[in-house]
């Protein structure tokens, strides 16, 4: 557990440990961060200005690294710090109640640190568990799955009694694959080395042409194809190369990545070996989303192992020359570094701001080295591809989206889990798959994918119809859909990283918005103003992120109206206008809150 | 979109804006050769003489039908761009709402009136009112340092002063949080602007486009009404 040592200053000897490991290289300041609040509890600005002074770095610049992402703290909290993840799934599981019945139990406010430090308690995005929560994250390490009021009740008093999260049940922390339909990704996987021999039987550029012969198209949502990307990274000149892991699995309701890290962890480095090869690549770096944390162990063990198996390190199964090995960059929280310029920024040890593109990371990536990034399971693509052969890739799936697509069920189902199928299928075999009844709803590709209504069962996955980067929540008639939007848009106003004015500004004018609506006091007129601001966001933002802000909304306004419109006071005119909380600001001048200064009591 | 083949950005030649021909130089962005030719596009975080940001969106134009912002988009040969349309003006008033709304900006009451950015495009875009409820943030006003004032209610978040600091070799400024709480940073011990690297002369202390940092004991020298927009609109202004 965290070390509570908020009272006394940074220990010297912590952060020289920490510093020293990273080699005081700046670009590894966000690890810095991560590193030195796992063992100090928190980043103290004195703290923040000794890292700044070590790694050469501004104390400005370094306090704005961590003020960016939402796992670093520069004020001190709880010793125990809970966070549940607040996806609509783990709503949907009762989340909110656990949340209110543990603050209860601890006597401490949401978002608060109680007053003596022991613990707090907030609410995180999706953790990546949507199949077995609702979830929670202890410390940014460990996790809670299937949380219930039993759970919870025991959970208060481990933490009342000091124990350490690493001492609690360790079936709070079992995390399961679930995978209830395997095709070729999830089925038996190659020996290890396989795929990597299959690769270095070729030359580089003929490894390439097979890749686009399997017209692989990438996995974590924009479907750019993959062969073409490393032929342009290859092609791209620079001192070195770099092969990138995104793993940064933010989308809430997405899973398949977390499963692949997990049990498939061997095909996903093989294929990062085989990108390597192909592009010219020595140094491979994972990018592991923060909430992952707790499979770090595991993967650094993986890699060990391949090191000493020779398909990692130098002379890669005895071929001169190929030297290559990865990384495991931990991120601290930030959706927005699932977009790959973002991404490369935090591994860069930077804000995770989206850079201008072009230029593309394929030329200038990484240090502005040319660099592939390519999602998890595109990578455990490549290794079966390598193997078996591009034209065998080309013949499952679609003309234009070929192989297979793993996809995370999770809501209103009798079988949640992990499902692999052909692109090209059904979204109602799914659902009759997973065991759905009387569906509503599916929100295919997470909140910036699209709200399908039972109308549209019949349509088809794949990037020719409904392109996901791999969620599939199921709502049932039981939901409501306004619920769910609102759920969502909170999501992207939480984890807009601020830049551009209309993603800034447009994601909280949106939260603003519905909240109102939700409060009763919306108003026909200011449905239009959610269709304005969802039009201005599609082609003003500054990347995909404000983009899709508006994506759910559009999508359940447009089909799921009538759970709008029954949020309005009336279809027609009501103002937007609460008298009696435009009476607080005059209450809190005042200092005071008896019943003579609340409306409601003057008739 | 990345595409198989690159662009010849070494190459200069012509692009439509709005039916007229405008010719680039190599490396040029939309932008930049629009000004270059004479021609107005709107903009706050952008400044001849440093890198484009692309933060605050205004100058979103249509490059063969697709938006982007024309500070960062690379001129190229045959390109049609819309600017000067109903629908991007109007996008263009509701940025500017937003950012008048996410901040505390009282023109009647500011120093920089008449002589600031944000005003001057919001009078162009024919803004009239903040079309949404105001955020009334809670912001910091650094009255720390002898010769300037640091009022954070005014800020847009253009990045201005961080880019000229950078250039002036100090360093002074930074962005920070994250978010609808992103914020300025000034790096120093205390975090105030007094105990910073910064003076007065800084090409970062005259650069703000909007009212967020100020010279002191300057207030009203220029009266109103001889102030920068007060004898031309922006769009009329020298674009060199």
């Amino acid at each position: 557990m965290n070390a509570n040592s908020s009272m006394s200053g940074p220990s010297v000897s912590e952060l020289a440990s920490v510093l020293q490991r990273h080699g005081r290289d700046s670009h590894a300041l966000v690890q810095i961060l991560r590193e030195f609040q796992a063992i100090h509890g928190c980043l103290p600005r004195p703290a923040l200005c000794q890292i700044a002074t070590a790694l050469g770095l501004t104390l400005a610049h370094v306090e704005g690294v961590a003020g960016f992402y939402r796992f670093f703290h520069t004020e001190p909290v709880g010793a125990y710090r809970v966070l549940f993840s607040d996806n609509i799934t783990d709503r949907m599981l009762g989340s909110e109640a656990l949340l209110r019945q543990l603050c209860a139990l601890l006597k401490v406010a949401p978002e608060q640190t109680r007053a003596d430090g022991l613990v707090s308690v907030a609410t995180t995005s999706c953790t990546g568990l949507s199949d077995q929560g609702p979830a929670a994250l202890i410390n940014h390490h460990q996790v809670v799955t299937r949380l219930t009021p039993q759970r919870i009740a025991q959970m208060a008093e481990l933490i009342e009694q000091h124990v350490p999260p690493a001492q609690w049940p360790p079936e709070w922390s079992q995390v399961d694959d679930r995978i209830r339909l395997a095709d070729v990704k999830l089925g038996p996987q190659p020996e290890p080395g396989a795929g990597i021999a299959a690769a270095l039987a070729r030359e580089p550029q003929a490894m390439i042409d097979d890749i686009k012969r399997s017209k692989l198209r990438g996995r974590g949502g924009a479907g750019y194809a993959t062969g073409t990307k490393w032929q342009l990274c290859r092609n791209a000149v620079g001192q070195t190369h770099y092969v990138v892991c995104n793993a940064d699995e933010g989308e809430p309701g997405t899973f398949k990545d977390r499963v692949l890290l997990t049990s498939y962890a061997d095909t996903l480095f093989e294929g990062m070996t085989i990108a390597a090869w192909s592009i010219g690549a020595s140094q491979g770096l994972v990018y592991l989303r923060g909430e992952y944390r707790y499979l770090l162990d595991h993967l650094q063990a993986v890699l060990q192992r391949r090191r000493e198996l020779g398909l990692l390190g130098h002379a890669i199964q005895g071929k001169a020359g190929f030297d290559f090995d990865i990384a495991i960059h931990v991120g601290a929280g930030a959706y927005v570094c699932g977009e790959e310029s973002a991404l490369i920024e935090s591994l860069e040890g930077k804000r995770g701001v989206p850079r201008i593109r072009p230029p593309f990371p394929v030329e200038h990536g990484y240090l502005g080295q040319p660099t592939t990034v390519n999602n998890v399971e595109t990578f455990c693509a490549v290794t079966h591809i390598a193997v078996h052969g591009g034209a065998w890739w080309a013949r499952i799936g679609t003309a234009q989206s070929t192989g297979t697509k793993i996809h995370s069920v999770s809501g209103d189902c009798a079988r949640p889990g992990i499902y692999e199928y052909p692109f090209g299928t059904r979204v109602g075999r799914i659902l009759e798959d997973c065991g759905a009844r009387d569906t509503q709803a599916v929100q295919v590709g997470g909140p910036s994918g699209v709200c399908l209504s039972a109308l549209e069962f019949d349509r088809r996955i794949g990037f020719e119809d409904v392109p996901t980067a791999g969620a599939f929540m199921v709502f049932d008639r039981s939901r409501d859909l306004f619920e769910v939007a609102s759920n969502f848009v909170h999501f992207f106003a939480h984890e807009s990283c601020g830049f551009c004015t209309p993603c800034r500004v447009g994601t909280e004018l949106v939260v603003r918005q519905m909240d109102k609506l939700k409060r009763g006091y919306g108003s026909s007129a200011d449905i239009k103003v959610l269709f304005e601001l969802d039009k201005l966001m599609h082609g003003a933002t500054h990347c995909g992120l404000g983009a899709g802000a508006c994506n759910p909304l559009r999508d359940t306004i447009a089909k799921f109206r009538p759970a709008y419109e029954k949020h309005l006071k009336s279809l027609h005119f009501v103002a937007g206008f609460d008298m009696d909380a435009e009476l607080s600001q005059a209450r809190r001048a005042t200092g005071r809150n008896d019943s003579g200064a609340h409306l409601e009591n003057f008739e | 979109m990345m595409t198989d083949t690159r662009i010849d950005a070494l190459s200069p030649g012509t692009f439509a804006l709005d039916g007229q021909e405008v010719e680039f130089a190599p490396g040029d962005s939309i932008l930049q050769a629009a000004r270059r030719a004479g021609h107005d596009i709107p903009h706050l975080c952008w400044h001849p003489d440093f890198a484009a940001h692309g933060s605050c969106r205004l100058c979103t134009v249509k490059v063969n039908g697709r938006s982007g912002a024309a500070c960062t988009i690379q001129a190229a040969n045959g390109q049609d761009v819309e600017s000067d349309t109903p629908e991007l003006n109007a996008q263009r008033k509701t940025l500017l709402q937003m950012l008048f709304v996410e901040g505390n900006h009282f023109c009647p009451s500011c120093e920089k009136s008449g002589n600031c950015l944000l005003q001057a495009t919001a009078y162009q875009m024919g803004m009239e009112g903040p079309h949404f409820e105001e955020f009334y943030p809670h912001r910091r006003v650094d009255a720390s340092h002898p010769e300037l004032l640091l009022d954070l209610n005014r800020c847009i978040l253009c990045g201005l002063c961080v880019r000229a600091s950078a250039q002036d070799g100090k360093q002074v400024f930074a962005m920070g949080g994250r978010g609808i709480t992103s914020h300025l940073l000034v790096n120093s011990d205390s975090g105030q602007l007094a105990g910073s690297a910064i003076s007065a002369t800084d090409r970062a202390a005259n650069i703000c486009p909007v009212g967020a940092i100020l010279p002191k004991r300057r207030g009203f020298v220029i009266p109103i009404g001889q102030r920068r927009f007060d004898s031309q609109p922006v769009s009329q202004e020298d674009a060199t």
